[in-house]
């Protein structure tokens, strides 16, 4: 996904919040599938997204597509990048790598949690794992690699 | 020799057994995505909607939306083509054909999506090739793209667990 911020997240907990928030609420089909911020911190991001019939990839088991978790772990990596301390201007997923561990429970929500663990001077890697209710290790983990546009003028 | 099947007949079975396998999994209706098929080669038509889009400013395809659509294509070209023979040969009787007769998905192990430009607000297509299709695993490469063929705006490559056969083989 690609996404920018008009300025920096900001440093302090309440700005980042609100600033994760308006990003997510202006993103449409994050609104589509009902995600939203759990947590917001530096360089790191938890979002949530409810089970939903729309979403059920195999209808015998009534188990959410793995598209559906991809779109969580890319915005939440996403968000991630854009709240990291040198507050770059701009991120665009390059490269995502999702590992499906197991099959999500039905009607259970999910939750993904990202942490963007190191960035050069355009690049922000990024790892994330996403949860359902039962919390028995992950259902899928991610690697992704995304674009780190600075702000012109900020020292790299 | 045994005279060629009348082409009505052909086309119709190809195409109740594509239905049977799409309109199955409310993801797909969803997305709204729709398969083209052009005797066994499937095409993947993603299309255009505004719940379809991440950034509004630019505006461009969530990525979440690209990575799916080419999940999505990877799962329907590998189990049409594990359909492919048993419909071809009668062994599936396409007249009564629906998603629970269906053999079950391809489950996906891992799925790396390499984004080379932002999906833009229209269509977008993509086609699956089998890199390897086993008995038990099978890897699979996704194109896609919207106005050229030649200008691919994101490509995929999964490996994929094959359902267990109908028979309870492994």
């Amino acid at each position: 996904m690609r996404c920018a911020a008009r300025q920096g997240w900001g440093m302090t907990s309440e700005t980042r919040a609100h600033a994760a928030h308006q990003f997510i609420e202006a993103l449409p089909h994050c609104r589509a599938l009902s995600m939203r911020i759990e947590d917001i911190g530096e360089g790191a991001a938890t979002l949530s997204m409810p089970w939903a019939e729309a979403l059920v990839g195999d209808p015998r088991t009534g188990v959410i597509h793995g598209g559906a978790v991809s779109a969580l772990m890319d915005t939440s990596g996403g968000a991630a990048v854009l709240c990291h301390p040198s507050e770059p201007v701009a991120t665009a997923t390059m490269d995502l790598r999702i590992d499906y561990m197991r099959a999500a429970k039905p009607h259970q929500r999910i939750t993904a949690r990202a942490v963007c663990h190191h960035v050069t001077r355009s690049v922000a890697f990024v790892r994330a794992e996403a949860f359902d209710e039962d919390g028995e290790g992950p259902v899928a983990v991610a690697n992704g690699a995304f674009t780190f546009e600075r702000r012109k003028g900020a020292g790299a | 020799m045994k005279r060629p099947e009348p082409i009505q007949v052909v086309k119709q079975r190809r195409d109740a057994a594509l239905r049977a396998l799409i309109e199955g999994v409310p993801y797909i209706q969803y997305l709204g995505i729709e398969f083209d098929r052009r005797g066994d080669e499937l095409t993947g038509v993603l299309h255009f909607d505004e719940k379809l889009i991440g950034n509004p400013a630019l505006p461009a395809l969530h990525g979440g939306v690209t990575a799916a659509f080419l999940e999505v294509t990877a799962i329907v070209t590998l189990s049409w083509a594990m359909l492919w023979d048993d419909l071809e040969s009668g062994q599936l009787d396409a007249e009564t054909l629906t998603f629970e007769t269906l053999p079950r998905l391809p489950k996906t192990i891992d799925f790396s999506v390499d984004y080379l430009r932002s999906g833009l607000p229209r269509d977008a297509y993509a086609r699956a090739r089998l890199n390897r299709s086993g008995r038990r695993y099978a890897s699979v490469h996704v194109e896609g793209w919207q106005d050229n063929r030649a200008r691919l705006f994101a490509q995929a490559t999964g490996h994929f667990l094959m359902p267990a056969l109908t028979d309870g083989g492994a």
